[in-house]
């Protein structure tokens, strides 16, 4: 095993010219977004690498998942990316779901209402974690009222997943085969009708709000002098260190998979994909961190829309369970992919027809995107690091798993 | 292009190197390939334009059981030009678990290759900077093998719990 001690004694090996200083930022620096770390190595203000250190948050996800049952296993995709819980959750059922309809034996589908559900819901959630992302990357460039707003906001979603499914944050409600049913909504209810009015009227008040943030935040002249022309990452790069979503939109690479590979009943919905674009009078350039975060604040609106149409449908009747006895799904493996807010995220399931799963890789966007951020620092100042965390939208606890 | 076309093409070009083809199974069928032709056949993959697979979504190792021999790589890979994906699979022993690298390739197969090495102690070959990515530099063993014991002790904190 002579390769692991060279590898290992290349950690130790730190040679440091004269005039470089080596600073540890993290892991409890605020704007590294949780507990990253990055080892700089700095020529006064030049960062001429960013070496990041991840790991502190690291739970081994995959170890747990193969002594547990597939059920069992949903609460924990909670705490990957715990702003987007539900994204998580659906992600992982969508990847047991595919596996399961492998087995022609059962026959089994999602019913029409847990599917009007989930979208309804998951949308929703597409937002207030992109609210999140829009405030907490204002708060790092050093505007604090960006934050307070997002965060009003974002706690009215967050009372809304509360009703429907008790908890704030790990929701643990999208279910293999449907949604929970512990809290339900009897169909045709005024339960029913009282929550959709509420999301309309927080809809109607939410709408307006974004183009105020983008006076608020996207147009201020400091924000943009610190994004715009940062850290330019092109398709290519982009595509070969593996960032999706927002990211890879960013780069403006025209790729959603809610429309390019439909899942769910995405293809029943009308949308559009924002997709960075070059702004010669801004000072913009595609793929830089403005880009990147632009995006974002455009997908919520599309989300409005996608939310708008089911409230003018209307939920469907019917159960929001599949009538699935057992979860054993056959012999064989399976990897599914769904676009989470921060990205493609992807579950690789090997399954040997036993209840548990054999092996469960959670292949998680912000992972991905963040080992781009060594190559995208590189000769930038200290202060673009921070902006360039922001606008990759990294969440820890998918990164560490 | 499906699986079964690429899986032909990669047979008339590389032979005895491409193991087979499992179509059988639910789910995805993956094609075997042999360790020491891995990043060949990736080189292959990602720069003929009639394929041109640009992006590595997903590398993991995968191990069935301590009865096993073998360790499995998979490696899931997406073309955005041309929409087609392939699922390429090979393995290598426990005992002596080595296998080129393709982080040249895709540079996303970077972090992906230390995180395998990290969990399964698969040694990537020709990686510029194979290191523990997740677990502490001074950690012992590989966890996501089926016969890892954890350790009782880790810098006298007591793991187990």
């Amino acid at each position: 095993m002579e390769s692991i001690q060279q590898t290992e004694s290349k950690i130790i090996e730190l040679k440091p010219f004269t005039d470089e200083m080596i600073v540890n930022m993290g892991p409890q620096h605020p704007s590294t977004h949780g507990v990253l770390r990055l080892e700089l190595r700095l020529d006064g203000e030049i960062v001429r690498e960013a070496i990041p250190h991840i790991g502190y948050l690291h739970r081994c996800f995959e170890k747990h998942s193969e002594n547990l049952s597939y059920p069992q296993i949903i609460p924990f995709t909670d705490r990957m990316d715990y702003v987007a819980a539900m994204n998580q959750n659906w992600g992982f059922c969508l990847a047991v779901e595919k596996l399961l309809e492998a087995d022609e034996t059962k026959d089994f589908e999602v019913p029409a209402r847990a599917e009007y559900l989930r979208v309804l819901i998951c949308e929703l959630n597409r937002i207030a974690s992109h609210l999140l992302s829009f405030g907490t990357y204002g708060m790092d460039i050093g505007a604090f009222t960006p934050f307070l707003y997002a965060f009003r906001d974002r706690e009215r979603l967050l009372l809304l997943f509360e009703k429907v499914c008790g908890a704030r944050l790990t929701y643990n409600y999208i279910r293999i085969g449907g949604v929970s049913e512990i809290i339900t909504m009897e169909p045709g209810s005024i339960a029913e009708q009282n929550y959709l009015d509420e999301i309309e009227e927080f809809l109607d008040y939410f709408e307006p709000k974004i183009d105020e943030y983008n006076d608020l935040l996207t147009s201020n002249s400091i924000f943009s002098e610190r994004t715009m022309g940062v850290a330019v990452m092109s398709a290519e790069m982009a595509l070969s260190y593996g960032a999706t979503g927002p990211n890879l939109r960013g780069s403006g690479v025209d790729w959603d998979l809610r429309r390019d590979e439909p899942y769910s009943i995405y293809d029943r919905f009308d949308f559009d994909v924002p997709v960075a674009k070059d702004i010669p009078e801004l000072g913009s350039v595609v793929g830089d961190c403005w880009s990147r975060y632009k995006v974002r604040m455009d997908e919520m609106k599309e989300s409005v829309k996608i939310v708008r149409q089911i409230l003018a449908e209307g939920l469907p009747d019917g159960p929001v369970m599949a009538d699935l006895k057992a979860v054993r799904p056959p012999k064989g493996e399976i990897y599914f992919r769904s676009e989470a807010p921060r990205g493609e995220l992807g579950f690789y399931i090997v399954s040997d027809g036993t209840p548990k799963p054999v092996r469960v890789k959670g292949r998680s966007p912000c992972f991905s995107a963040l080992s781009a951020l060594q190559e995208l620092s590189r000769g930038l100042m200290v202060a673009d690091i921070i902006a360039i965390i922001g606008s990759i939208d990294i969440v820890m606890g998918e990164v560490d798993r | 292009m499906n699986q079964e076309e690429i899986y032909k093409i990669l047979t008339d070009k590389f032979g005895e190197s491409i193991i087979g083809y499992d179509p059988e199974l639910a789910g995805d069928p993956t094609i075997q390939i042999a360790p020491t032709a891995i990043a060949e056949v990736c080189q292959y993959l990602a720069e003929t334009d009639a394929l041109k697979f640009d992006s590595l979504m997903c590398l993991s190792g995968v191990d069935m059981g301590v009865k096993e021999e073998d360790l499995s790589i998979v490696y899931h890979l997406y073309a955005m030009q041309h929409r087609h994906s392939v699922v390429l699979k090979t393995s290598v022993p426990k005992t002596d678990a080595y296998l080129p690298t393709v982080s040249h390739i895709w540079k996303t197969a970077d972090w992906h290759e230390r995180e395998a090495y990290d969990l399964y102690g698969i040694l990537f070959e020709g990686h510029t900077d194979l290191r523990r990515i997740l677990l502490p530099d001074d950690w012992e063993g590989y966890p996501l093998r089926k016969d890892y014991q954890e350790p009782d002790f880790y810098r006298g904190m007591r793991v187990p719990y």
